[in-house]
């Protein structure tokens, strides 16, 4: 009986204190300043944490009426994983940097808003303006702005200039287009006593995500792989096969390594010297500009039928499920991280590609370039570069592709039926989206 | 030769025993929700974290996947019928088929070889045991990073070793006939050291006038072993092999550094293209159907074997 008490009192306290606490929260709610998560993916090395610390820092410093939050989500792959669990459990974050080819999967998702509803003075249209163009194709679609660039890179070629020289190759002119790069790798290519080889001439990647690297290829010889929508792409185009038989055919002729090559070891095998030309992202720069014991260039794409390589990399988008000023203050976040002197800074930190002109006309930037040039190559090419394989369900699609890519490369298939086989199962999946 | 399994005698049969008379009605129901009050936490963590889970995936599995304003609709077997003409789920599982049946036999069968050897009196002893177990104390993740750079064409180490004996190159990973016997290998030496561990113990527990018998009886090392430690140790083998079939379909994060299921899904194995359909493909309800089929398979082999194996083992 007298537990009894106890308990009905206990109850009623805790209602009471319940009470009070609301009350209280609420009025504290109308104080404290908007609260902005924010997630990030790191995908090179170096210290991003701390530059993204330190971004929020002075954000906040400058308006201190709102609280952004930076929280670290891992890799690409695992920061859509909880962006996207979160969303489903209806809490997404606020705003989040992910890969620009997840625009439509987001779409699909219902789960981002578009920009065009923030952009309202004469001002945020000239910042919007100021994107490269290549990056904002990754960006929009159906005439609205789902993305914001923010982390880009872009595919570049860097060369062994010692390897040049003992080839009898002039080490300051890089190969400018297929038939000096085929010219020069077999030049380049080396073998031992016995007959095996000891240097690659040219060497692409194509583990993981190979539709990245053939784009490269495709871009040079005039094909475009998927439609501005999303909704068809054209693998079996005869520009396409063509492109991928190059390919194959380098490593048919001996001088590009045989089957998958792998992307993680590519630079690695530049160090070694067991490459003499390979094709990777501008994100890499930092790193072979560290490890490479040997005078390097860096160089655009050689072009076919005209110049071109896809961008890549992340953009910021804002989700649904937040409030109006949540994603009013997001916005007015990534205003402010994408201005030129901030992107200038950001790309000399990380290696990553200035998103805007107006960066590479600040001060700090430019005398980064004069000191560093290889640093400018990937904004020369920017003007030729094209978006990013992207579709909805894009996963899938480049999935197919990936496979029928790895097929041709190990000679499980000849170039023209992968491409069938692959462009077959990307209408089967695209079917929904027509 | 079936024998009783041991009773757990250390629990009292009847409370007469420890010389305590039964308790009267009231109090004996306070001591069943007293039991129960002490299973709830575990059976609530089970209940919430693998039981709901497993009934929820495979209600999940007969409806569509939620995509954005579409909601989940019953598709009934649907599901299933995509699977049965997904050309790679099928080369998934025959692939993890592949990868089970060679890694089971062959890491169950080196572990037992390390462990009659470790367990020898010989110098150096401790220092090879724990060089047999340190595979299994690394992370896989840092385990495939180490084994990408093995065989890594032209100067990974396997091509050093091959190159010397004037054998020619290999691009072991890029190569769909050796790709999956490359990820493969890499899973039997990661587990070999662990199920050593078990067996080395089993060696160590038996009694070692066994051995002096059979030395008196003049029985050969051979017959020692398969007449005596063999039987002995057919409980720790029922064990391993448990844990070898569960790592067989469970053992995938080395494909993530290493292939990613490349080239062309030669090394894709099961659960690896259920991560993909379930978080790159977003398509939950395919993944949710996969993932069934998966507990089928790991549910039917637990059961076979803890019914129909564990009866032919000799305890002690």
């Amino acid at each position: 009986m007298k537990r009894k008490t106890f308990l009905q009192l206990t109850t009623l306290k805790t209602i009471a204190a319940c009470a009070l606490l609301t009350g209280a929260a609420g009025q504290l709610l109308a104080q404290t300043p908007v609260e902005v998560q924010f997630f990030y993916p790191v995908a090179v090395g170096g210290p991003i944490a701390k530059t993204i610390d330190g971004f929020a820092a002075d954000f906040m410093k400058a308006n201190p009426q709102i609280k952004v939050t930076p929280i670290y989500a891992g890799s690409y792959q695992e920061s859509i994983v909880k962006a996207l669990t979160a969303h489903k459990s209806g809490t997404p974050p606020v705003t989040s940097v992910l890969l620009s080819t997840d625009m439509f999967t987001l779409i699909d998702e219902d789960a981002v808003v578009p920009f065009d509803n923030f952009v309202k003075t004469a001002q945020d249209q000239t910042w919007l303006k100021g994107f490269y163009p290549a990056f904002m194709q990754n960006s929009q679609t159906g005439g609205k702005t789902w993305g914001i660039p923010f982390q880009r890179s872009t595919v570049v070629m860097y060369w062994n200039k010692d390897l040049f020289k003992a080839a009898g190759l002039d080490p300051n002119k890089a190969p400018a287009n297929w038939a000096e790069l085929k010219n020069a790798a077999t030049k380049l290519t080396q073998k031992d006593a016995s007959g095996k080889v000891s240097t690659w001439g040219v060497q692409i990647p194509s583990s993981g995500f190979p539709y990245w690297l053939f784009q490269t290829l495709s871009t040079t010889n005039g094909a475009v792989l998927a439609n501005e929508a999303g909704t068809a792409v054209r693998f079996d185009d005869p520009k396409v096969v063509e492109a991928l038989q190059y390919w194959v055919d380098l490593g048919k002729s001996g001088i590009h390594p045989p089957g998958v090559v792998e992307w993680g070891t590519t630079p690695k095998d530049f160090f070694e010297r067991k490459a003499a030309i390979i094709f990777t992202t501008t994100g890499n720069l930092t790193n072979i500009k560290a490890n490479a014991k040997f005078d390097f260039g860096v160089g655009m794409i050689p072009a076919n039928a005209r110049r071109g390589s896809p961008t890549g990399g992340g953009n910021f988008y804002i989700f649904k499920k937040s409030t109006p000023a949540q994603q009013q203050a997001a916005f007015e976040f990534i205003r402010w991280v994408t201005q030129p002197e901030r992107a200038a800074q950001w790309s000399i930190d990380t290696g990553y590609v200035a998103v805007s002109q107006a960066a590479y006309d600040t001060p700090v930037l430019k005398q980064y370039g004069l000191s560093f040039p290889a640093a400018l190559v990937a904004r020369d090419q920017l003007p030729v570069a094209v978006a990013e394989l992207s579709t909805h369900d894009n996963q899938r699609v480049t999935k197919a592709l990936n496979d029928g890519l790895q097929a041709a490369l190990t000679g499980s298939k000849t170039t023209a039926q992968a491409m069938k086989d692959a462009q077959a199962e990307a209408d089967r999946i695209l079917r929904a989206y027509k | 030769m079936p024998k009783p399994r041991p009773t757990a005698s250390c629990v009292p049969t009847s409370n007469s025993r420890l010389g305590v008379s039964l308790p009267p009605p009231m109090e004996h129901r306070q001591h069943v929700i007293h039991i129960w009050l002490m299973l709830l936490p575990a059976l609530l963590l089970l209940l919430a974290f693998t039981h709901w889970p497993v009934v929820s995936t495979l209600f999940d599995s007969f409806h569509s996947t939620p995509k954005g304003v579409r909601a989940s609709v019953w598709v009934g077997l649907d599901n299933y019928r995509v699977m049965l003409d997904d050309p790679v789920f099928r080369k998934a599982l025959a692939n993890n088929l592949w990868f089970a049946g060679v890694t089971i036999p062959l890491s169950i069968g080196l572990a037992l070889v390390m462990a009659l050897w470790v367990n020898e009196r010989m110098a150096g002893r401790a220092l090879l045991r724990m060089a047999y177990f340190t595979p299994t104390v690394l992370p896989m993740i840092a385990v495939a990073n180490i084994w990408l750079f093995f065989y890594t064409p032209q100067y990974g180490l396997l091509e050093q070793v091959s190159g010397a004996m004037g054998l020619p190159a290999q691009n072991w990973l890029g190569n769909p006939t050796t790709a999956l016997g490359a990820v493969t290998l890499v899973a039997v030496w990661k587990e070999a050291g662990f199920f050593m561990i078990f067996y080395l113990a089993a060696l160590q527990g038996m009694n070692p006038s066994l051995r002096e018998a059979a030395a008196i009886e003049g029985a050969s090392r051979w017959t020692f072993f398969r007449r005596v430690q063999w039987p002995l140790l057919m409980p720790t083998t029922v064990f391993v092999l448990v844990n070898a079939f569960i790592n067989g379909f469970r053992m995938v994060d080395h494909l993530f550094v290493m292939t990613r299921g490349g080239p062309d899904n030669a090394s894709t194995l099961l659960l690896y293209y259920l991560y993909e359909v379930g978080f790159s493909f977003w398509d939950t309800a395919y993944a949710s159907a996969i993932t069934v089929v998966l507990v089928a398979i790991l549910a039917g082999v637990a059961l076979l074997q803890f019914f129909v194996l564990d009866r032919r083992v000799h305890y002690q």
